[in-house]
């Protein structure tokens, strides 16, 4: 029998006021009785629009069937066939837009929770399994990964359970991309990200840190000198965009980038740290994506007493996942909306002392379909801060394009493929992942790694 | 792991370190540059590449011990190995055509500086070298860059060796006498690179500096090392680190240098007082 209910089983979380003076995880996962009674909510509908709507083509009425009798062993059998990083998607995948979105419970009420009960199913399976990840027999074929975030990790991992020799090159000092130096600790454990590694390593993918590819080796390097058949390109987003706007090179100024850097990969929010960072009292956040709701986090888990995001256009345009606005907002971030910075404003010794605003309205919609802010004439206003973090998105970093002849790229700057599997224009050269499509999200990065995966399969068994 | 194959002193506060990085050495080429981490829970340092050598798959790296981090790094020894050796990073010196240079290094910008130098003098230009230290204790390289320079002039700030004074002093007086250069390239302290470009620009000597800002990953990720270069905002690591030195802001980037003032001070002295209780 169904569970009707028209909510979701609540999940278990830290107190807002506790967990915003702290970096362990926000969300603390359903409880095994939690996980079957909120499985129970799926009717199994024959159309199944969820599966449609998950980027990497998860069977999810088939896993939450398994939750749902109890059989949590079986229901990651189910994921497995699709993920490799389910606890990490479970965790971070924007839910709403897609496989929850679509859900036919949503109609009337709150949709399945699909990413809690994959999150659910993950972590029971790091806890309880006992087998050890299986090692493909080698099948003889060399494939060379670059970059080490999620879509790098998705393609590895595809391609090492079919047999490839992997070797994934990753430019910092630890494998993991975004998810280890971007997503913050407290919404996606890095113990977590090691184990996905870990099982990765265990299915035979070599990882190669202090690698930058581009500079001490090329892609054709790789691929003449080294014996690489296929090279995988997910570099990711880039280099950090500035407004361009008075005042940015003042201290004080971050990019989200390096701010959240400093903070997750070097880990600046221990006292024993050896990479500093601002100790602010009041930090403004331009921008609205998850980026933005991650740094304004951190900077109130360091001692902030007041954090603002700054966002042109209103909460209905906020790219954020919407479970990260709200969390942000239990947590005492204030939303200045319609609002958009024009100048930072420094004190005598170059440190930010404010943030000159301007008041937006929506005006017709752009070619983003999404209303266009318009300045409000004559509203400025300042905001008192001295900490400023710039999230307002990223441009392609050159080291690869430049390096690589016959690469083609956009006018952007970004990795043009023929967009159904990755293909670039050289042969053998694929690419995926932000690199591609410019910032987006980790499950979209994942989706472009495993049609990589498959077509650099098909291409190698058909040579 | 980055064996250090040779770690030697070049003077109280500035140690050579030579390491076993052999993918680097093959690609390294003058004015790029490294990042490394001393143990597994270090910052990232970033360094000028000082020499390479591409039979041994060596790379040296010349440091100031001036924090927490190079005194972590010091503290490494021969046989021993850095963590993490990450490079080369940023563009290469522009060297192309040059036929007559002179080389301003200041402190230990002079390890990058050398080579530069010795790369202009392999290719047959005419180089000129004026480097400048505070005192006679604190010159490092004198033989090799003398080997490599056509002229070359030592300056101290209070005339213990060399000549008395400032290299800014000692250039001006070279392009007066008559001096004609196709590029001033000039390394060392921020302050030290300004008043050189202020020189030059007197003179319409086409200057280029090596800028070392803050940088964490050296990828271009970050952001961090940003400055601004004839207006527009550019990444040391990716667009850099040499840039036209006319067109630097240079009060910004120095003002961006001092950011972490009070914290580098600090870890500083924690440093200072674990290394006294090891020794005690």
């Amino acid at each position: 029998m169904a569970n009707m209910s028209l909510t979701k089983c609540p999940m278990p979380s830290q107190d807002p006021e506790v967990r915003s003076h702290n970096f362990d995880e926000v969300a603390l996962g359903y409880t095994a009785e939690m996980a079957v009674e909120e499985a129970k909510r799926c009717l199994n509908c024959p159309k199944k629009p969820c599966h449609s709507g998950c980027p990497v083509g998860i069977d999810i009425p088939a896993f939450i069937g398994k939750v749902a009798e109890e059989d949590f062993a079986g229901a990651y059998e189910v994921l497995e066939r699709s993920t490799t990083l389910a606890a990490v998607c479970g965790r971070v995948c924007p839910q709403e837009s897609q496989c929850e979105g679509v859900c036919v419970r949503g109609v009337k009420g709150e949709p399945v929770a699909i990413g809690r009960l994959e999150r659910f199913v993950a972590d029971w399976h790091r806890e309880h399994a006992q087998e050890e990840p299986v090692k493909a027999a080698p099948n003889g074929h060399k494939v060379a990964v670059v970059g080490s975030g999620p879509s790098g990790l998705t393609c590895a991992g595809d391609l090492a359970k079919l047999g490839y020799a992997v070797t994934v090159f990753e430019a910092l000092h630890t494998p993991g991309g975004v998810l280890v130096y971007g997503i913050p600790e407290f919404r996606l454990p890095k113990e977590l990200v090691r184990k996905e590694i870990a099982t990765l390593e265990a299915m035979g993918v070599e990882f190669q840190t202090n690698m930058v590819i581009g500079k001490v080796l090329t892609v054709d390097e790789l691929m003449e000198d080294m014996g690489y058949e296929c090279v995988y390109l997910a570099s990711g987003a880039g280099l950090p965009s500035f407004m361009g706007i008075p005042g940015e090179t003042l201290n004080g100024v971050y990019s989200a980038n390096e701010y959240l850097t400093r903070v997750n990969l070097m880990k600046a929010y221990r006292p024993d740290s050896h990479t500093p960072i601002a100790k602010s009292k009041s930090v403004a956040v331009v921008g609205g994506g998850n980026v933005a709701m991650d740094a304004a986090r951190c900077a109130k888990r360091l001692g902030a007493e007041n954090v603002y995001i700054v966002y042109r256009r209103s909460m209905d345009e906020l790219p954020a996942r919407k479970e990260e606005v709200e969390h942000a907002q239990e947590e005492g971030i204030i939303f200045r909306l319609l609002t958009n910075p024009v100048e930072v404003l420094g004190d005598e010794t170059g440190h930010v002392k404010g943030m000159k605003c301007i008041r937006m309205e929506l005006g017709e919609p752009d070619a983003s379909g999404r209303r266009r802010p318009v300045p409000v004439p004559d509203s400025e206003f300042v905001l008192d801060v001295d900490t400023m973090i710039m999230s307002i998105g990223t441009s392609p970093n050159p080291l690869i394009r430049s390096t690589t002849p016959g690469l083609e790229t956009n006018k952007h700057g970004c990795i043009v493929t023929n967009g159904e599997d990755g293909l670039t224009s050289r042969t053998g050269v694929y690419a995926g992942g932000d690199a591609v499509t410019g910032a987006a999200t980790v499950i979209l990065a994942m989706g472009a790694g495993k049609q990589a995966a498959a077509a650099i399969h098909k291409y190698i068994q058909e040579k | 792991m980055y064996r250090i194959v040779e770690k030697t002193p070049l003077n109280p506060t500035v140690t050579k370190m030579v390491v076993d990085a052999p993918l680097i050495a093959k690609k390294a080429l003058p004015g790029q540059f490294v990042i490394l981490r001393a143990c597994a829970d270090s910052e990232r340092i970033p360094l000028t590449v000082a020499d390479y050598d591409r039979e041994k798959g060596t790379v040296t790296v010349i440091f100031q011990i001036v924090g927490a981090g190079t005194m972590e790094l010091d503290a490494l020894k021969e046989g021993e190995s850095l963590h993490d050796f990450v490079g080369p990073l940023g563009r290469a010196s522009e060297l192309d055509g040059l036929k007559k240079v002179c080389v301003v290094g200041g402190g230990v910008g002079c390890a990058i500086a050398l080579p530069v130098a010795k790369a202009l003098h392999e290719k047959g230009a005419e180089v000129h070298s004026v480097v400048g230290f505070r005192n006679q204790d604190l010159v490092i390289l004198e033989d090799e860059f003398r080997a490599c320079s056509d002229k070359f002039v030592l300056m101290s700030d209070d005339g213990s060796c060399g000549q008395k004074g400032l290299v800014t002093a000692a250039l001006e007086e070279l392009i007066t006498s008559g001096e004609q250069y196709d590029e001033v390239i000039a390394i060392g302290p921020l302050v030290m690179m300004k008043f050189v470009v202020a020189v030059t620009k007197k003179y319409n000597v086409k200057t280029v500096v090596s800028m070392n800002p803050i940088m964490i990953d050296g990828t271009g990720m970050c952001g961090g090392c940003r400055l601004t270069v004839g207006g527009k905002t550019k990444f040391a690591c990716v667009d850099g680190p040499e840039f036209d030195g006319f067109e630097v802001d240079f009060d910004e980037a120095i003002h961006r240098g001092a950011m972490y003032k009070d914290f580098e001070v600090h870890a500083r002295e924690e440093a200072c007082n674990l290394l006294n209780q090891e020794v005690r």
